[in-house]
């Protein structure tokens, strides 16, 4: 059911619910329904009160939340692929080329320097190693992340930090969707300026972008359209 | 991930049963190029024993294993003439050892153990067999001056690091690893951990992983088995089972792993 | 035999005498294989040659002349005592003189003296599994050799190679047996090696406590094992024998006083011999 050309995801009827069988098997229904798209091009913003499942809805787009009911059609070049019934693998290929993400929480690895963790994610999603290298660096610049950083491990860093090194991860890439779960969270002025300017710049790329801000701000800088999730409240 | 061509490995209804003792109980998968796949569960869970089936160092009850052989024709592991069968193991499989002492020649040097594989394929030339285990020795990060030295002066890192190095050498498209990390300290295993992942992705190894350490499953693998009692609970993408679990045992097990 | 305890002919009954000769030819037929053979009890312990004597005794006949060498000599205790065992017991001929033999038991050492088809020489042999120190499992063994799966001697000699910077083996030096079989060829000099490829004789290997029988056919190709870079290389001798003046043989290192003098004499004492006796009759012409 695809609406126009320009549709890269498409929300159609999605539920939650999370079953906590340590609790007794106390059933937790978060969302229901959940239906919109998103167009190549803007930046959608999920709105409402904390807890109501903003993130929840984000991390299954993203494939990392199981979907209870409905579908979630992503466009993959010519085809759609709906996260809610894909295999490992397809959701993996999807997340290597079509679905960017930019968490709240870096997970770090160890041992692999805050450079080579944005490089990496560069070189999954195809582009080759010097260019990937040389994008990285760029972002991490542009993000205030002083060079003696670059070959520690991100562990050691400010949550601030961190949190560059997350958006750096997310926007060195290429996806043609990007989902975005408070990105802005724990930085000064300037750096969310940054931010806001990425955001803008893959707008005119052409990048469907998803995302979750809590400061009004931002918000009102980088959003063409507001979703008010707790519509979609079970 | 590396698609296009069918699965490398596929198992189907594979059951283990000693007398009414069930070892491992109709477990199914696929594996790909390139895919990490973690087998995860607590001891007696039969993870071991799965690993084993599929490395074809136990015969199952039931069940059937298929993987694509290097020229692309897919074959029945069992219905394997065990001369193909140990050349398989030594050559496109590699097995990392939970014990080292178990995946190495404690009395021949470093050197000795990499070259091993290469010369029961017909390397017939020490000067080049040598600088092949010294660059494989660089590559795990084993100082090259160590090449002489036995096994037994090495660290256990630096053990598990060797067996890598000696099972890499003859370019194995699949790589068995079991507990691979279990006894090291944590910086060690980071170490290992880091290197096995470069290469995964430098060299689109297979590999199946088990591990009760649900931090290593997350760290490397791409996808998850969680298996208890002999059976699997679930499965799925790793980071999907880990922060969505959906079974009883699934939760029990995410919850009770300490570093979340 | 006058009074007492009377044999049968050369010890072992009959029985034991076929079952051993099926071994030996099964191992004739599979060159380079270690037959298993139900092992006797000998008058003598193990580790005194039980296998190369059982394997004489299988085959010997009343009209063989036998000889028995010890290290290359006729006159060491052993050789003397198996020598006798066999007169007494076989009634048979014996001799020193290698070209006269037509069963030669020797304990590690090939006679130099080329050997003529018809003729068997019978190893004493210790320990027949040639990767026994590497592998000590020998359901692991017993696999290998079945598979061809012989990666793991070689590593033994990229051991010497990266220890010495050689291949030190120097006895035992394992050997390839019709590109098939790995072998042992018991603890001669790696020297006598290169005489056991292509040989006109029947070569038998005998192990009494390991209750193994091998065998090399006439004409057989044995290839010692080494690497391209670094070849199998027989060992020269700097010095010729000081009493024969050969070259070619190997050489024993005699102490021949308290002062730590030394010569170096053939270990085949039968050729020596032989050598010292064409230069007299020569009248000590060059």
């Amino acid at each position: 059911m695809v609406a126009t050309d320009t549709t890269m995801v498409q929300v159609t009827g999605v539920a939650k619910t999370f079953v906590m069988h340590l609790r007794g098997g106390a059933a937790l229904p978060v969302l229901r329904g959940v239906s919109f798209e998103v167009h190549a091009g803007e930046c959608v913003v999920l709105d409402g009160p904390s807890g109501v499942g903003k993130s929840c809805l984000l991390k299954m787009i993203f494939g990392n939340y199981r979907i209870d009911a409905g579908s979630i059609l992503v466009r993959e070049g010519q085809q759609w692929t709906d996260v809610a019934r894909a295999s490992p693998r397809d959701v993996l290929r999807l997340r290597q080329s079509v679905l960017g993400y930019v968490s709240q929480f870096l997970r770090t690895i160890p041992r692999v320097g805050a450079l080579d963790v944005v490089t990496h994610s560069a070189r999954d999603n195809g582009l080759e190693a010097a260019t990937a290298r040389a994008r990285a660096a760029d972002l991490l610049a542009r993000l205030a992340i002083p060079e003696r950083l670059w070959q520690l491990p991100p562990a050691t860093f400010s949550g601030g930090e961190q949190q560059r090194i997350n958006i750096a991860r997310g926007f060195v890439a290429t996806h043609p969707v990007l989902l975005l779960d408070e990105p802005t969270a724990s930085l000064d002025q300037t750096n969310r300026a940054a931010v806001i300017e990425f955001i803008r710049h893959r707008k005119r790329a052409g990048t469907a972008l998803i995302g979750i801000f809590h400061d009004e701000d931002v918000k009102r800088q980088v959003a063409d359209r507001s979703i008010d999730i707790s519509r979609f409240r079970a | 991930m590396s698609g296009g061509e069918g699965a490398l490995l596929t198992a189907a209804g594979l059951t283990k049963l000693y007398g009414a003792r069930i070892g491992c109980m109709d477990v199914s998968l696929e594996l790909h190029a390139g895919e990490v796949l973690a087998v995860v569960g607590e001891s007696g869970s039969g993870k071991s024993t799965l690993l084993a089936l599929l490395a074809t160092q136990l015969r199952p009850t039931r069940g059937r294993i298929r993987y694509r052989m290097r020229d692309g024709v897919v074959r029945d592991l069992f219905a394997l003439a065990e001369a193909e069968r140990r050349f398989l193991l030594r050559t496109d499989w590699g097995f990392v050892h939970q014990d080292a002492r178990l995946g190495l020649r404690m009395g021949v040097s470093a050197g000795g153990n990499v070259g091993e594989r290469l010369m029961a394929v017909g390397w017939r030339n020490y000067g080049r067999i040598r600088g092949e285990a010294l660059d494989w020795l660089t590559r795990v990060e084993i100082d090259g001056e160590r090449i002489d030295d036995l096994p037994t002066t090495f660290s256990g890192g630096m053990r598990q690091r060797l067996q890598i190095a000696k099972n890499m050498v003859t370019a194995p498209r699949l790589v068995f690893m079991d507990e691979p990390t279990g006894g090291l300290d944590v910086s060690v295993q980071a170490r290992l951990l880091d290197l096995m992942r470069g290469l995964v992705a430098d060299h689109a190894l297979a590999v199946v992983i088990v591990t009760h350490d649900l931090a290593v499953a997350r760290l490397l693998s791409h996808r998850l088995l969680v298996m208890r009692h002999g059976r699997v609970i679930e499965t799925g993408l790793t980071d999907q089972v880990l922060d969505d679990p959906r079974e009883p045992y699934t939760q029990l097990l995410v919850s009770a792993d300490l570093r979340g | 035999m006058t009074g007492g305890i009377s044999y049968n002919f050369a010890y072992l009954d009959e029985q034991s005498k076929r079952s051993i000769r099926r071994a030996i030819l099964k191992a004739v037929a599979i060159p380079g294989y270690q037959v298993p053979f139900p092992s006797r009890e000998m008058p003598m312990p193990y580790g005194w040659g039980t296998g190369g004597v059982q394997v004489t005794a299988s085959i010997l006949g009343p009209h063989d002349v036998l000889k028995v060498i010890d290290q290359g000599a006729d006159d060491t205790t052993n050789a003397v005592s198996i020598r006798q065992f066999f007169a007494r017991t076989a009634g048979v001929r014996t001799t020193t003189d290698t070209g006269a033999a037509s069963i030669i038991q020797t304990r590690h050492r090939l006679p130099e003296a080329p050997l003529a088809e018809g003729q068997i020489v019978v190893y004493q042999v210790p320990i027949p599994e040639p990767l026994r120190f590497l592998e000590p499992r020998e359901s692991e063994t017993r696999q290998m050799h079945a598979l061809e799966d012989y990666g793991l001697m070689h590593v033994k000699l990229y051991e010497d190679i990266a220890r010495h910077g050689h291949i030190a083996t120097a006895y035992a030096y394992p050997v390839m047996v019709e590109d098939r079989y790995l072998m042992d060829p018991s603890p001669t000099p790696k020297f006598d090696n290169p005489k056991m490829h292509m040989s006109p004789a029947l070569q038998l290997f005998g192990a009494g406590r390991e209750q193994r029988i091998y065998a090399l056919p006439p004409y057989t190709r044995v290839v010692s094992l080494d690497f391209d870079d670094h070849p199998f290389a027989r060992t020269r001798f700097e010095k010729p024998c000081a009493l024969c003046g050969a070259r070619d043989s190997y050489l024993d290192e005699v102490i021949i006083d308290d002062a730590g003098g030394r010569m170096f004499v053939c270990s085949d004492t039968d050729y020596c011999e032989g050598r010292r006796a064409q230069a007299a009759a020569a009248g000590g012409a060059p």
